[in-house]
């Protein structure tokens, strides 16, 4: 890969010889226009949006995948171009609802935004619209195909990096639709629910399944009780559902906020993070003791799980039996906590505050239910919770900081980390230490920085006392296949960790869209928003689950201890070969 | 040749699809994306559509994600992802045959069947179809009945072509339990 020189708009730029044209573009500052293209997935050149003239080419290429040669002469912006990639970007609007005043991602819209770009203020054409049935069948993730412009980032992202591959485009030309197979309703597919195709969608063709009517009919019922939940991750990202950039977590508002709502008891995610790192640290430290079966892999996501289900049914043996912490909350909350206050467990609405669609989806499982019940009744993604603030006319940045409501809210700094990549990894190694040798880690020693960033990948060894834990922190579905060949190629690991979405739970399905100037999943927004989770755990007295007062009376008053009788049949689950079985899409690139 | 598809779903049919897709594996050795579209010939072929069960079975036996093998399956006209009749009537209306007045040819078609192209009739005895160009322009217009060729068709003559294949039509019409 050597330099390459070449003049875009008159100036001249540098460039790697394998780059493209918008790479280069890009690097000299100069913003090419571009809708299906996206920097963490492959070249599609389906939109033609980033058509560019080229000096000796005969007709107009797609910078997108049009590579630099030496002496290239570009021009992006000529009088021409412009002409032509309005029109491009109108016949796309030509067959796309124009309902953008009532449609959910309206100030939200990239294709809008272009739009407004491209100077598009009449119409010019008329054609024939796309008429289709909207997919509702999932908990979480509704399927618009009305809105779709057949950018095909979702199928990208579904199989590049996810290696799911429940979507791909059917049919041909005018009738191409993006459908998963068979055209089934996605609970029939291998869909894990992740959300991640909402989060790369330009339009409104993905979306979560609405949550606020069921929570505001709650909130208006005077003799229903209404009990809240809060993941880590919301607190790291609410911000920028009002326009700020990620960074920045905004812990005690979201408590005054969720009050301001008329929660009547708000607890939080993160004691259960504290609750869940008990239990599976009990559960790895039994099976060091026991020599196996190892590795111990987390199941605290809920897209990891659904996927290990189709895919992997093979792995499901090393799956932890922990809950998720909103499964254990909600389970605690109808249970321990109705029971303390003496209340009807059937008068509480239980409400997850969660940066993930799939939560929509965990919570309808079955076999997480407590004595009959839902342990959490509906799941608002990060993106309806913000959505709820403005509807309410809170006035957010202003709210005080608030504390959660006891027991069911404190956390440690080890429940805070649960958020991002290698988190849950740190957390649980922290309290794993502390059983085994009963004592804990010295304070220089409580950060395991290896286990931290943004790398799909992450292995580190770490010294108990001369026992080597090598643990696996994989971030992203495809990563987490990654881990697996390993195992199955015969390394050892006595820890593996996964998160289904990039960047752990702070890269969400369900958190807020990326804004004006902003990409989804880069990379520098995720570890800006783990950054935020990250400084809330160092600013934090008590970094270790197990030294979470709250923690330690629940056990005493109502669990015994980790993995007791009681503790069982609340906050542990079990897991089951889901139909169809997944096939991985490796090197199939269709 | 009508297409049997009484043999649908037996043990013995899916046997005979395997050993050809493991033939075609062999053939794509390193690539085994590559049989994707001979396997579904072979099915086209042999059944006369492509079923959704076959297409679950051909997704796993090559390790392609079934999304995908649908998107192969159905981007190409030559596949049909719905039951066909046991004869496909395609007319052509490429321009040769177009000229020379293929148009009056499949209206009468259409007319006489009671379907429109692209239909089957309800005893799923004929699937009428419109070919662009298949290729004898010297004989415009030209019918293709399956893989037979009648060259110079002419509207009156479409009763006759008509009985001629009813009349060899299997006793029953066998109807697909795959569908």
């Amino acid at each position: 890969m050597g330099n390459v020189e070449l003049t875009i708009n008159g100036v001249r730029v540098e460039a790697d010889s394998g780059s493209t044209i918008m790479d280069a573009a890009d690097k000299a500052g100069i913003h090419i226009p571009r809708l299906c293209h996206h920097p963490r997935l492959s070249m599609q050149g389906a939109c033609r949006v980033c058509i560019v003239e080229v000096e000796g080419v005969r007709n107009t290429v797609a910078s997108c995948c049009y590579p630099v040669r030496d002496g290239m002469v570009v021009r992006t912006h000529t009088p021409e171009i412009q002409r032509l990639r309005r029109d491009i970007v109108e016949l796309l609007l030509d067959n796309h609802p124009s309902d953008c005043n009532t449609c959910e991602r309206n100030g939200n819209c990239e294709l809008q935004r272009l739009a407004s770009a491209m100077g598009i203020r009449e119409r010019l054409f008329a054609g024939e619209r796309k008429r289709y049935e909207k997919d509702l069948s999932s908990p979480s993730v509704i399927r618009d195909p009305e809105k779709c412009i057949l950018c095909g980032r979702c199928i990208r992202v579904c199989g590049e990096i996810q290696e799911d591959a429940a979507l791909s485009q059917v049919y041909r030309g005018f009738d191409t639709v993006v459908m998963p197979a068979h055209n089934a309703g996605f609970m029939e597919t291998v869909c894990v629910s992740c959300g991640q195709c909402i989060n790369v969608c330009p339009t409104a063709a993905f979306l979560e399944k609405d949550a606020t009517a069921p929570f505001m009919k709650a909130i208006a019922d005077p003799d229903t009780i209404v009990v809240s939940q809060m993941a880590p991750s919301v607190r790291a990202a609410i911000g920028e559902c009002f326009g700020l950039q990620p960074g920045r977590a905004w812990e005690g508002q979201c408590f005054a906020a969720q009050r301001a709502l008329g929660i009547d008891y708000v607890f939080d995610t993160q004691f259960s993070a504290d609750l869940t790192i008990m239990e599976e640290a009990a559960e790895f430290v039994a099976k060091v003791k026991a020599g196996g079966p190892l590795p111990n892999i987390t199941s605290c996501c809920p897209t990891w799980v659904k996927y290990a289900e189709h895919f992997h049914p093979d792995m499901l043996k090393y799956l932890s039996s922990a809950k998720s912490p909103m499964s254990m909350q909600g389970a605690l909350v109808k249970t321990y906590w109705a029971e303390k206050m003496g209340v009807d467990p059937d008068r509480i609405f239980s409400v997850a505050i969660m940066c993930c669609t799939c939560k929509k989806f965990e919570a309808t499982r079955p076999e997480l239910h407590v004595d009959g019940r839902a342990a959490v009744d509906a799941v608002l993604t990060t993106r309806e919770f913000g959505w709820l603030i403005k509807h309410m006319g809170i006035d957010f940045f202003n709210l005080p900081e608030e504390e959660p409501d006891s027991p069911l809210g404190s956390s440690t700094g080890a429940g805070v980390i649960f958020g991002a990549t290698g988190g849950v990894t740190e957390a649980a190694l922290r309290t794993a230490y502390w059983m085994l040798f009963d004592k804990d880690l010295p304070k220089e020693a409580i950060e395991f920085k290896a286990v931290r960033g943004m790398e799909g990948v992450r292995v580190a060894t770490v010294d108990f006392e001369g026992l080597k834990v090598k643990a696996a922190v994989a971030h992203g579905l495809a990563n987490a296949n990654r881990v697996l060949d390993r195992l199955r190629g015969g390394e050892e690991f006595h820890w593996i960790e996964v998160m289904g979405c990039p960047g752990g739970c702070i890269g969400g399905g369900g958190q807020p869209y990326a804004g004006a100037y902003a990409v989804p999943l880069d990379e520098a927004m995720l570890l800006c928003r783990s950054c935020a989770l990250y400084d809330l755990d160092a600013a934090r007295t008590l970094r270790l689950s197990h030294a979470n007062p709250d923690i330690q009376g629940l056990y005493r008053d109502y669990l015994d201890k980790p993995m007791s009788h009681r503790a069982h049949e609340l906050l542990h689950t079990h897991y089951y070969a889901r139909v169809p079985f997944g096939i991985r899409p490796q090197e199939a690139q269709l | 040749m009508a297409y049997r598809r009484e043999v649908l779903d037996t043990p013995d049919w899916w046997r005979e699809l395997d050993e050809y897709i493991n033939d075609q594996r062999e053939k794509n050795r390193g690539h085994v994306q590559s049989a994707l579209i001979p396997v579904l010939h072979h099915v086209q072929d042999r059944y006369g559509f492509i079923p959704d069960k076959a297409i679950n079975h051909v997704a796993q036996a090559l390790g392609v994600p079934t999304s995908y093998v649908c998107g192969v399956a159905s981007f190409y006209s030559y596949f049909s992802l719905t039951p066909k009749g046991s004869f496909t009537v395609a007319v052509c209306l490429g321009t040769a045959c177009y000229v020379q007045g293929s148009q009056a040819v499949v209206d009468e078609f259409s007319r006489r069947l009671g379907i429109r192209p692209g239909e089957t009739t309800a005893d799923g005895l004929f699937t009428l179809v419109e070919a662009r160009c298949l290729g004898a322009c010297g004989q415009a217009p030209v019918v293709m009945v399956n893989d037979e060729v009648h060259a110079a068709v002419t509207p009156e003559q479409v009763p006759n072509i008509i009985a001629h294949y009813t009349a060899l039509a299997p006793r029953e019409p066998a109807s697909s339990n795959m569908a």
